[in-house]
């Protein structure tokens, strides 16, 4: 079978095009936190939240523009729209730290657990699929599954939503057992520290959990327009997606690799660079 | 004669520790657990499959004369989330959740504030959940204590794994006469023999013989 001729390998660049790269889209040599965020409300970010669904009048919550279920029956993949809200308090949780750090995002809601709290891996693997396909900017993974099975599958889907820009936001587990997709280099992984400033995050020079957030004893929106004090690398996960809402926000253009750079730039223990 | 499976078994039943002795290793653990947290409570569930239902295998504290044998749907409560999304949960005030499940709780007739609860997994399986009920209401969290919990819920998976095993067998063998409990009894009482010279002359010699007659 003859290959089709390529001008050029596949993804090459002439020498005008390398040119027209500068400039094309802002990407400054050296960054500040100012740069990055500051002033950003998250306006226009579009975030999801793939978890146990969200709460929508939550006074912590507020509004949610849209809100799913995923379920499969007989082998086919059924997503509606969601009219139970949260069935734990997990994704509430989630969903009022996003709207502390970026007050004006766009929340929306994928529910993959039931109301008896049984996730399976095929739900949680077709709500990711779902929320990608809807080109989120941002998407909080706080759960993740141990089974090796499904591990193809939620690697190809970090990878598409990485080259399609959908930043995908993933927390570590909080055994030391191996769970996905918070592994994988396409996602940006989160584990807790124990501070209390919900814009103090860390980077993590020992991968491969990539950044500390607050997740100790955190005050979390819950159901029934409660509050609770809780613990966990869930909590902490939703502190980096709203940092990401908010540089979204303020730079949309920005690749899930650039926003990662972003993050460690600007984390608390980056340093001012000489000169 | 039976299956190579339930020959398997038959062995397994009778050289595997008792019911007791597992439960006992269970106890042990949810004890240190909760001397270690400083907790009023601390038990271990066991996922029923049969019936999806969670049930105390090991409770020491509030609790641990009531507690122990009780069943409830195994997607209900905390324990329920933290079985179905296999990650533990840390909560401080679980009398502010409004869905909290206040019959489990009261039911058992103690109404925890704080909860800590770890999926116990095994390989790819969660098999069930250990709980820390009421740590001081002054103690902060610390992230250690979340590592520390993890631990725990490894060594009770364990434990609880090798309870499971040994109920499995013994469910093979139940009713069963003739051979293959005979081959359990025969098990059992080598196991509590320990080292006996002259049993491990014979079982030499019987090994010797079977082989010769195993054709080949």
């Amino acid at each position: 079978m003859t290959e089709p001729a390529e001008d050029l390998p596949a993804y090459a660049v002439d020498r005008a095009s390398v040119e027209a790269l500068a400039g094309a889209r802002p990407w400054p040599a050296r960054v500040t936190r100012e740069w990055a965020l500051g002033n950003s409300t998250g306006r226009g970010a579009r975030v999801c939240v793939v978890d146990s669904g969200i709460e929508a009048d939550h006074p912590a919550v507020g509004r949610v523009e849209t809100a799913v279920v995923v379920s499969i029956e007989d082998d086919e993949v059924v997503v509606e729209p969601d009219t139970l809200g949260d069935v734990c308090g997990h994704g509430t949780a989630c969903a009022g730290i996003i709207r502390e750090i970026a007050p004006e995002c766009e929340l929306a809601s994928v529910r993959v657990l039931g109301e008896g709290f049984v996730g399976s891996g095929p739900v949680l693997v077709e709500g990711l699929r779902w929320a990608i396909e809807q080109g989120y900017d941002v998407i909080n993974m706080s759960l993740s599954t141990t089974k090796r099975r499904f591990v193809e599958a939620l690697h190809d889907l970090t990878d598409a939503a990485y080259f399609q820009r959908s930043i995908v936001v993933a927390s570590a587990h909080n055994m030391p057992i191996a769970s996905y997709p918070w592994r994988f280099s396409s996602v940006i992984s989160v584990a807790s520290h124990e501070l209390d400033d919900p814009l103090a995050y860390y980077r993590n020079p020992d991968p491969p959990v990539e950044f500390f957030a607050r997740g100790v004893d955190v005050s979390v929106a819950w159901m029934g327009g409660a509050r609770m004090r809780t613990t966990g690398n869930s909590f902490a996960t939703p502190h980096i997606t709203g940092v990401c809402a908010l540089i979204r926000a303020k730079h949309p253009h920005l690749t899930p690799a650039e926003v990662k750079t972003l993050l460690g730039l600007t984390a608390a223990n980056a340093e001012p660079a000489d000169g | 004669m039976a299956d190579d499976g339930r020959l398997h078994d038959a062995v397994a039943a009778g050289a595997l520790a008792d019911d007791a002795t597992h439960r006992a290793l269970l106890g042990s653990i949810v004890q240190v657990a909760r001397a270690i947290f400083h907790a009023r409570a601390a038990s271990v569930l066991l996922l029923d499959e049969a019936t999806d239902e969670l049930v105390f295998e090991a409770v020491v504290g509030e609790g641990e004369d009531t507690l122990l044998g009780r069943r409830f749907p195994s997607g209900t409560g905390i324990a329920g989330w933290v079985l179905g999304t296999r990650q533990p949960l840390v909560l401080a005030d679980v009398a502010s959740d409004p869905r909290f499940s206040a019959d489990t709780a009261q039911s058992t007739g103690f109404v925890p504030k704080g909860i800590m609860a770890v999926p116990l997994l095994h390989g790819e399986e969660a098999l069930g959940v250990l709980e820390v009920l009421d740590r001081p209401a002054d103690a902060r969290f610390r992230v250690e204590e979340v590592d520390l919990l993890g631990l725990f819920g490894i060594q009770a998976a364990a434990a609880l794994a090798l309870l499971r095993r040994a109920r499995t067998a013994a469910a093979a063998l139940d009713g069963q006469e003739g051979d293959l409990a005979a081959l359990a009894r025969i098990a059992t009482r080598l196991a509590a023999l320990g080292d006996d010279r002259a049993v491990a002359d014979f079982l030499g010699a019987l090994d010797r013989l079977l082989a010769r007659a195993t054709p080949e």
